[in-house]
């Protein structure tokens, strides 16, 4: 028999590639249809999101924060309201953190609804892409109705949120949180014991809970390994302590775990809004300060005091005492940190914006050597990545 | 109470590494290091690997510029205990000439972030296994979030027609950028106004 000569190939996945879930060139070093060395190439997304806020104010950088993950926007805007609120020693009124956490469970399920969906279409499953969507339009609603914008809302501020919920919204979230768990269930009756879906996940780009320290990992990534940790319980923020939810873990942390714990998460983030919806208290949405927030539309119509604090907000805004802070919240994809350094001025002086997708899709490497080609796309999938944070 | 037991923290590890250790500050309930740079690996294997600290998880590492300084950077690592649910924020200094080594042995995830560093400010790292850019465009020069690179950069891309591919260009700004200087002038300006000095010349 002659002896042939093989040779390692180098494969491009992406940039243009359905599975990509954006915009990611991935060199794949191949040895037949085995990964032997998995490339990244990022930041063909990236905007230069941290030079533009040094160049805004506080205010203007807000909305910023919606287009770096834009499955879930509202909780990267929380991760800033939350940053500039502590360099303000500020804290949102009762009602105005109720509300912001109620969104950032909602942008919570557009996130889980989006990835669990994409996931499976990415391994072979088309119908829970439609059947989602569905649902992620029903609530994108609910954002549109409350700040006038389907997903870059652009409605958690420093001090509060921008406006209170129109009436009848409430009622119709909560007619909605009847309907949705049918919806789950309906997704896990096609996916959990599904055996192709099993074949595709099962023992995938497996990860222990010690390697998913060392790489960086957070969120539902990480707890599929086993480690039960969520910023939302350990280090709560805004009205998290006074609600009562359940952290999922998983125990492999392979790809069909990760994906559990999402479809778990579902569900505790439908209680926790259920749990605001019921707890919700009345009052103001957002701080009684007219250095910080700007004053009511009504009041501006006969108040001086109150046009000068509306043009002074939003030509010069407000100044931030210097100082730095590295705030986290629990974004859907994992802790999601702002680094910002204010050095007294209107503007920041520098913000690092800490997105889990990072840390997650520098583990590709990692997670996919030695598997088949078709593993990558299941093991980016089951990431969660989102373009839009990681090049920012 | 978390105040206290953050600032017996700094205090251990400052007794524990008293060469490595420059400084220590509690701010907001932050704690903070200034660390000397070249011990920066030996800082951070510590605070991972010592029964006190467990800071087994390196969030973030990022870069700050402050060209006012004799060593314009600082580098900046957030990590995070997991079992004592803290975290500690530890600093080096770094100029243009002076590499900071590398972490990635301590922490793999440090690798991209450090990369990004490279990237965003031009700050190397010493022994970094693949210190490539990671964020900008292949082959672009400089450094852009120095505080000296213009916001609008110095190229900016289009796709010729006539050569059906994509070209690099100066950038052209139709309009001047528009900085808007909102600082009040009621508590930014520093001495005389124009036209105060002719309130001396006149006899009283």
């Amino acid at each position: 028999m002659t002896e042939t000569e093989i040779k390692n190939y180098t494969l491009n996945f992406g940039p243009q590639h359905p599975s990509a879930h954006g915009v990611l060139r991935l060199v794949l070093e191949m040895d037949g249809e085995v990964i032997d060395r998995a490339d990244p190439h990022v930041g063909l997304l990236h905007r230069g999101t941290e030079k533009l806020i040094e160049y805004r104010t506080y205010l203007q950088s807000v909305p910023y924060f919606d287009r770096l993950d834009y499955v879930s926007p509202q909780n990267q805007e929380h991760a800033f309201a939350l940053a500039v609120e502590r360099l303000l020693g500020i804290e949102a009124p009762p009602r105005g953190q109720y509300l912001r956490v109620l969104y950032a469970e909602i942008g919570r399920i557009l996130n889980h609804v989006f990835t669990v969906c994409a996931y499976a279409m990415d391994v072979g499953a088309m119908t829970p892409m439609l059947w989602g969507f569905e649902q992620r339009e029903r609530l994108m609603e609910f954002c549109e109705r409350v700040s006038g914008a389907r997903m870059h809302m652009n409605y958690f501020r420093p001090g509060g949120v921008s406006l209170d919920m129109p009436p009848g919204l409430a009622e119709d979230i909560f007619a909605w949180t009847e309907t949705f768990p049918k919806v789950v269930d309906d997704l896990e009756e096609l996916l959990t014991e599904n055996r192709i879906f099993k074949q595709r996940s099962v023992d995938i780009g497996a990860i222990n809970a010690e390697q998913a320290m060392d790489w960086g990992f957070s969120g539902p990534n990480l707890r599929a390994c086993g480690v039960a940790w969520d910023l939302r319980k350990a280090q709560p923020y805004d009205c998290y302590a006074d609600l009562d939810f359940d952290i999922p873990v998983g125990k492999h942390g392979d790809c069909y775990d990760r994906y559990l714990v999402r479809m778990y998460e579902l569900r505790e983030s439908l209680k926790i809004i259920r749990q605001c919806l019921e707890k919700m208290p009345a009052g103001p949405v957002k701080v009684d300060d007219r250095k910080v927030a700007p004053p009511p539309r009504s009041e501006m119509k006969h108040s001086m005091e109150a046009l000068i604090h509306h043009f002074k907000l939003y030509t010069e805004g407000y100044h931030v005492p210097a100082g730095e802070t590295y705030t986290v919240v629990e974004a859907p994809k994992g802790e999601f940190g702002v680094y910002l350094i204010a050095d007294g001025t209107n503007r920041a002086y520098r913000c690092k914006i800490r997105s889990p997708g990072f840390a997650h899709l520098q583990a590709m490497d990692f997670l996919t050597r030695g598997h088949m080609l078709a593993d990558v796309v299941a093991v980016l999938g089951s990431l969660d990545i989102v373009f839009g944070e990681v090049d920012r | 109470m978390v105040d206290v037991a953050l600032r017996d923290l700094g205090e251990y590890v400052q007794a524990a590494l008293p060469d490595a250790v420059l400084n220590v500050a509690l701010e907001r309930d932050e704690l903070c290091l200034v660390v000397e740079r070249e011990r920066i690996a030996r800082v951070l294997k510590f605070l991972r690997d010592d029964v006190n600290c467990q800071f087994k998880q390196l969030m973030d590492v990022c870069g700050v510029d402050y060209p006012a300084r004799e060593e314009r950077f600082e580098v900046v690592y957030n990590l995070l205990s997991l079992t004592q649910n803290r975290r500690i924020r530890v600093k080096v200094s770094a100029s243009e000439d002076t590499p900071v080594p590398t972490v990635v042995e301590v922490f793999s995830c440090a690798n991209w972030w450090e990369r990004e560093t490279w990237d965003m400010f031009g700050i190397a790292f010493r022994n970094h296994p693949d210190l490539r850019r990671i964020l900008s465009d292949y082959g672009f020069q400089g450094h852009p979030l120095r505080k000296d690179f213009p916001l609008t950069g110095y190229v900016e891309v289009r796709y010729d027609d006539e050569q059906k591919r994509v070209v690099y260009e100066p950038v052209k700004l139709p309009q001047d950028w528009r900085t808007f200087d909102f600082l009040s002038p009621w508590e930014g300006i520093q001495g005389e106004l124009p036209g105060d000095e002719k309130a001396k010349d006149q006899p009283a």
